[in-house]
């Protein structure tokens, strides 16, 4: 009896909260519709040439069309209409191959001018090398000696559903990438394994990053803020998944943050030498494998059969220590096994090699220290 | 009825094609697996059903054509479809021929330009030919693609075997004049004699493939310029083979008979795709082999 | 030659007449059509909302692979193939194809290359998932092991292609009927020379790539590989001076049954007819060189990119010549709206929409913000969902009543029509906005703010295929119990010699040519 008291009731309420939930999205509403604008002088030029191809575009449309639909109604053989038997005019013809000939050498002038604009790469402030990886970025300051891997932050709990996705959803990162309002910025991209292409709508900055090649590109940001963006050349199966953020701050903000990575960089060095016990390295490692490695072996260490191979039971990370060493320093060239040597710092990979160990059932008891990593690194 | 020129023949139905399409379909599928380690069992299979049933294929075009059903205006069908063949051909080798100067060109001058021998390949300088790649520049020895240590000297063999593909063409044309001629015994003569000089090439180029492995270190792996050599020569060498075995086939049935000066489209087509093999062959002495010295 | 068909399967299997292959091609075509559109269910299920729901993300780039691939080289090429061996023979007054054996080994190639490609998604490490693109290295060095039969399919495909090629050239310079001249052609016999001319031109160029990719997996070549001195965007070259003709093979064809279909339903004959010679011709020659169009953001030379984008807007020129000869031609004549003429109306405003996003792409500094967007998706779909799709199935409708000797439902394919029609703009406009707003293509799974649009999108791509499957029962209902049509003229304002003949048209036909004035 209560129950069914109660289904209207509930169903209102369904019915409120949809109610409820969509009116923020009606409010965005307008904004999902058009390129927003930027944030770099590139970007709005480009959004101007955007918006003036597609009104001319409108323009043609509403012209054509309107003869179209004309015809369509004034011409209907149910309203009697006769057909007539013409079927050529040179003249018109002429005109109509010369007149949109015109109008695209109106559009080409624009358009060469912002090619030319966003293809100046000259007179950088600051250079930074982007390194695309199977699924992450790697942002160099060159000349600067920092370096650190970005990878996506949203937990995989969000992505399959079994929590509530925050705000920025795969549009998130651990280390966004960080640049001085008002400087040029050249970037430098390329990549360690397939063709990844590094996307900042906000600084009209697209550009593929190509294993073996380096391009160039600029961008000079006059807000600051986050702004986001993506992964846009498909690059396998985490291509979703490897997102970008950019911190435009002040120069002088970005100056400390500069030092304070350089810092870090070098305590993280300092730890080297530390012995740690199983238990800190388990619980590094297990973070790191989630973050680093788990794309490819899963979490559950089971690996994909046929693409990426198990780590549970894995006669590498069950055998001599040296091998599975070489394998997480070196990768295996050729395969999506990447060289994690670069990517990762000592204390890491022992970390993560001593997780890989004893992690899954592989219960072989060893620990790898971080000076085990780098006597293992000297002495290649 | 088959001077007639508007009337056209048009076969009965036909178990041909469907089992040339099996043939076919296995060789696909039996190249996949077969390139992937497993048995070459199921490729084998198909060509064997696809050389049985090409064999009985031309072998009910030749009896149509003896039979007198295929009129001018047939000959005229099979005529633009070997021409339009071969430029299909052509195309296949343009490929390969601009994969060649794209790299030339475009790709090994970039990899050898600042921003990328700062960041990526130090030391690396680009070369034609390339006997140190990228990627030997930065590891030496460990590299999986060493360059060739040497190169082939064109002035030797290749000067040969261009002599040999340019008289074959000449040979095989005046195995044409004496068809049209109705002189059977030079025909027999001369395009026996093309069939010797292509055989003869093909030896050249298998001992030359030969010495490029064991001495000169130029590989399938030797890096860009070995994969050019090879993948351009190999496949003109492919169509060499082809072209022969055409030919061959061609004086087989000049021997038997087949042919009058009017009626001759098999051999016409034979010698048109040497021609068209000929011609490759010259791209190739100046592209790769001269050029590329 | 008299007789009629063989009985059972066999006249299938081993068939030599081009009006029975038109049909294999065409039902072939469907089958690939339905299994293509699963694919793409499959993909707008998984976009229905944020997160991971239905699929992984190495299953969704599979599906996003085999759709592109099945729509284009399973679908819509063979479609086109299949009405040029009905009409092409029908049109110039031929009795049949000029090489009729090779007709019947090019369709049967399909269905093993299919097959292939297919099983594919059934072996271990799972079928393609780098795209229809295919780019190195992701197809190469990192590809599953499944590549290997994919490289050898499409190989299969090439060949066909090219068979099919030959025989269509073949067939309309040697069967022409006495009198029948180059320009008396009807339209749809001349898109598909040029378009024949097209196909063979790039099929070898694709099997080229395929092969190089062949020799980088397994036998240690260095084309797409830096360290030996390759380049992968020397794929990409390859790839596109391929790719971009073949998306003109797709349109071409396509602008030929528009043609015969717009002046019949205006009762008018065809405005312009040679300057739309002339202009197809154009079209065919500018589609070799602006393949880079799709390349803005590699890295190419500033002059390279000034280049490709000039000569990729000039293409706007000849195609917007057909699509005012269209309009001119309906332009004061007498048009009724049967569902052929429906939907080549509907070609007409689509496919131009299609053709403006188009040319908004071919602008490069915009281009670095489109390019591999769902804006990109959207203007392909234009074109080639409402361009291609949409005219296959108006012939389908147009020719119908010839090949079968019965009506089809009007009222039901009106109601087809209007659903489509509705369900595409549903399902593609949207996409625009959604690529305008930054969501990348072939993502699996994408950021909170894409998400109104997304499944807006799905809902109209749901409506859109269930629009095909009242298609299917229509052209079922058809052939099986229309009502019966007489005339051999089975529409009013229609010409040609394809009406000349009995309807349905009976088995052979033209064994002896007809007089053409
Ligand atoms: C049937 C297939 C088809 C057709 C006909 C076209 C037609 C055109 N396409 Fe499209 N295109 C594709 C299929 C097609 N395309 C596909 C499949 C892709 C994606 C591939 C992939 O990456 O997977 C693609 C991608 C693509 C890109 C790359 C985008 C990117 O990845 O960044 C570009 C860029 O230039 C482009 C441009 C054009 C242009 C300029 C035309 C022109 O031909 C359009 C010309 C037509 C008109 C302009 C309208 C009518 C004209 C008038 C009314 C006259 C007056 C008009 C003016 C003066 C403006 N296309
Ligand atoms: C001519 C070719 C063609 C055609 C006809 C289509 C048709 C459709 N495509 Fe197409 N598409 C491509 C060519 C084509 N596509 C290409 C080349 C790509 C790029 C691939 C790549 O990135 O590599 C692509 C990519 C692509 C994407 C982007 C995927 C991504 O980036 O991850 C999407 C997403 O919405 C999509 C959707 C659709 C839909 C909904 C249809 C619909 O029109 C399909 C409608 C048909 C049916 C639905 C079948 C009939 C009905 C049934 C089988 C019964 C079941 C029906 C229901 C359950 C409702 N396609
Ligand atoms: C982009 C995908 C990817 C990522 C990320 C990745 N791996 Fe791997 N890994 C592979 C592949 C592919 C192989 C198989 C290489 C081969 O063919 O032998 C492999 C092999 C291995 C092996 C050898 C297993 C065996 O039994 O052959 C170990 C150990 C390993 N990886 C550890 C790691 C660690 C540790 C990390 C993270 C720090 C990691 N991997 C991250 C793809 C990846
Ligand atoms: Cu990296 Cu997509
Ligand atoms: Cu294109």
């Amino acid at each position: 009896m209560i129950a069914k008291d109660e289904q209207p009731r509930a169903r209102l309420l369904l019915s409120l909260l949809t109610l409820a939930a969509s009116v923020p999205a009606l409010a965005d509403w307008r904004e999902t519709l058009n390129m927003p604008v930027g944030v770099t002088e590139v970007s709005r030029e480009i959004h101007a040439l955007h918006m003036t191809i597609f009104w001319i575009c409108v323009a043609i449309g509403v012209v054509v069309f309107s003869v179209m639909i004309y015809s369509l109604i004034a011409h209907r053989k149910s309203r009697g209409h006769q057909a007539a038997h013409f079927h050529e005019s040179t003249a018109v013809e002429i005109a109509w191959t010369v007149v949109p000939a015109l109008i695209l050498i109106a559009m080409a002038v624009p358009a060469t001018k912002a090619m030319i604009k966003l293809y100046d790469t000259s007179d950088a402030d600051l250079d930074v090398l982007v390194t695309g990886y199977q699924w992450k970025w790697q942002y160099e300051y060159l000349g600067h000696g920092v370096s650190f891997m970005s990878e996506l932050a949203t937990p995989e709990s969000q992505i399959y559903g079994a929590e509530e996705k925050s705000e920025h959803y795969l549009q998130e990162v651990n280390n966004p990438l960080v640049i001085p309002v008002g400087a040029k910025v050249r970037f430098l991209l390329t990549a360690k394994d397939v063709i990844h292409a590094w996307w900042v709508p906000a600084f009209g900055v697209k550009k593929d990053a190509i294993p073996g090649f380096v391009n160039e590109t600029w961008a000079r940001v006059e807000v600051p803020g986050t702004y986001r963006g993506e992964c846009a050349e498909l690059c396998g199966r985490g291509h979703a998944f490897m997102p970008i953020v950019v911190k435009a701050v002040p120069q002088a903000e970005f100056d400390q943050w500069l030092a304070a990575k350089k810092r870090e960089a070098e305590e993280l060095k300092a730890l080297t030498a530390k012995t740690f016990t199983m238990e800190e390295l388990m619980a590094r490692g297990e973070e790191v494998y989630n973050r680093s490695c788990a794309a490819c072996h899963q979490v559950n260490g089971e690996g994909i059969p046929g693409i990426f191979p198990p780590m549970k039971g894995s006669t590498i990370a069950t055998g001599p220590l040296s091998g599975h060493l070489d394998i997480v320093v070196n990768g295996k060239p050729g395969t999506a096994m990447q060289a994690f040597g670069q990517q990762l710092s000592e204390v890491d990979l022992a970390a993560v090699i001593t997780y890989e160990r004893n992690a899954f059932g592989n219960d072989t008891g060893d620990v790898v220290q971080p000076l085990d990593v780098y006597n293992f690194k000297q002495g290649q | 009825m088959a001077s007639e020129s508007n009337y056209y023949y048009v076969p009965e139905s036909s178990k041909l094609p469907i089992f040339t399409a099996l043939g076919m379909g296995l060789c696909a599928y039996g190249a996949g697996s077969w390139v992937q380690g497993h048995s070459p069992m199921v490729f084998l299979i198909g060509a064997v059903i696809l050389a049985a049933v090409l064999w009985a294929w031309f072998g009910a075009v030749i009896r149509e054509n003896l039979a007198g059903l295929y009129n001018e205006r047939v000959e005229r069908s099979f005529v633009w479809g070997m021409s339009w063949f071969i430029f299909s051909e052509v195309m296949f080798f343009a490929v390969f021929f601009g994969a060649l100067f794209y790299v030339r060109t475009i790709a090994l001058p970039e990899l050898g330009s600042p921003l990328e021998t700062e960041l990526l390949w130090k030391g690396f300088e680009p070369s034609w030919p390339l006997h140190v790649t990228p990627e030997m520049a930065v590891a030496g020895e460990a590299a999986k693609f060493k360059g060739p240590r040497e190169i082939i000297d064109p002035w030797h063999i290749p000067l040969i075997n261009t002599i040999i593909l340019l008289s074959s063409s000449v040979t095989v044309h005046f195995a044409h004049t004496a068809l049209k001629n109705a002189n059977r015994r030079m025909f027999i003569g001369w395009l026996a004699v093309t069939v010797l000089l292509g055989a003869i090439f093909l030896g050249f180029q298998i001992y030359e493939y030969g010495e490029a492995y064991r001495h000169l270190g130029l590989t399938l792996n030797a890096g860009i310029y070995g994969t050019t050599f090879f993948m351009l020569t190999g496949f003109h060498g492919a169509h060499v083979t082809i072209g022969t075995f055409m030919l061959l086939v061609q004086l087989v049935r000049a021997i038997k008979g087949h042919f009058s000066a009017d009626n001759c489209f098999g051999f016409e087509a034979s010698s048109w795709y040497w021609h068209f093999v000929d011609v490759v062959w010259v791209g190739l002495f100046i592209f790769v082999y001269v050029l590329g010295s | 030659m008299a007789h009629g068909p063989a009985k059972g399967i066999k006249r299938w299997l081993f068939t030599t007449n081009h009006k029975d292959i038109g049909t294999l091609y065409l039902w072939f075509s469907f089958a690939m059509f339905l299994v293509g559109g699963l694919f793409a269910m499959i993909i707008r299920a998984e976009l229905f909302q944020p997160g991971m729901q239905l699929v992984t993300p190495e299953f969704f780039n599979q599906m996003t692979t085999m759709h592109g691939l099945v729509m284009v080289f399973g679908a819509i090429m063979p479609a086109f193939v299949g009405l040029a061996n009905w009409m092409i023979p029908l049109m110039i007054g031929a009795p049949d194809m000029a090489l009729p054996r090779m007709n019947n080994l090019s369709f049967w190639i399909l269905p093993f290359a299919f097959l292939i490609l297919v099983a594919t998604l059934f072996m271990e490490g799972g079928g393609p998932n780098f795209g229809w693109t295919f780019y190195a290295p992701l197809s190469t060095t990192y590809a599953p092991d499944s590549v290997n039969y994919f490289i050898f399919a499409i190989h299969l495909m090439g060949a066909s292609s090219i068979m099919g090629a030959i025989n269509i050239i073949a067939t309309v310079l040697n069967m022409r009927a006495p009198g029948m001249t180059l320009m008396k052609m009807p339209l749809f016999v001349w898109t598909w020379l040029i378009t024949a001319f097209l196909l063979l031109a790039v099929m070898p160029v694709l099997a080229g790539a395929v092969t190089m990719m062949l020799m980088d997996i397994n036998f240690g070549t260095s084309f797409f590989d830096a360290a030996g001195g390759g380049d992968p965007v020397l794929f990409q070259h390859i790839f596109w001076f391929f790719g971009h003709p073949e998306v003109y093979i797709i349109i071409l064809p396509a602008f030929g049954v528009i043609s015969a279909i717009i002046p019949t339903f205006s009762r008018k004959p065809l405005f312009g007819y040679s300057s739309m010679v002339y202009a197809t011709a154009a079209i065919a020659f500018l589609s070799f060189i602006v393949w880079a169009h799709h390349m803005f953001t590699v890295g190419m030379p500033l002059a390279g990119e000034l280049y490709f984008m000039y000569a990729t807007m000039l293409i706007a020129v000849p195609t917007g010549v057909k699509v005012f000869n269209w309009i001119t031609t309906m332009f004061r004549g007498a048009i009724s709206f049967e569902t052929p003429m429906l939907f080549a109306i509907a070609f007409v405003i689509l496919f131009t929409i299609g053709g403006f996003t188009g040319l908004m792409l071919a602008i490069a500094p915009s281009d670095i913000q489109y390019h591999d967007s769902y804006f990109v998706v959207a203007h392909f779909h234009y074109v080639m969902v409402a361009g291609a799709v949409f005219s296959g199935t108006a012939a389908v409708y147009y020719w119908l009543p010839k090949w079968c000797g019965r009506m089809y439902n009007e009222t039901m394919g009106k109601l087809h029509f209007w659903i489509a029609f509705i369900g595409f703009n549903i399902a593609f406009f949207p996409q625009h906005f959604l690529g305008l707003a930054g969501m990348p293509r072939r993502y699996a799974d994408y950021a909170l703010q894409f998400a109104d649009w997304n499944m807006v999108s799905s809902i109209g791509a749901f409506i859109y295929g269930a629009a095909q499957i009242l298609f299917l029962y229509n052209v079922i209902a058809t052939i099986v119990a229309g009502k019966p049509v007489k005339e051999a003229k089975v529409w009013e304002g229609a010409e040609g010699l394809e009406w000349t003949v009995p309807t349905p048209a009976p088995y052979h036909t033209f064994a002896t040519p007809p007089a053409v004035k």
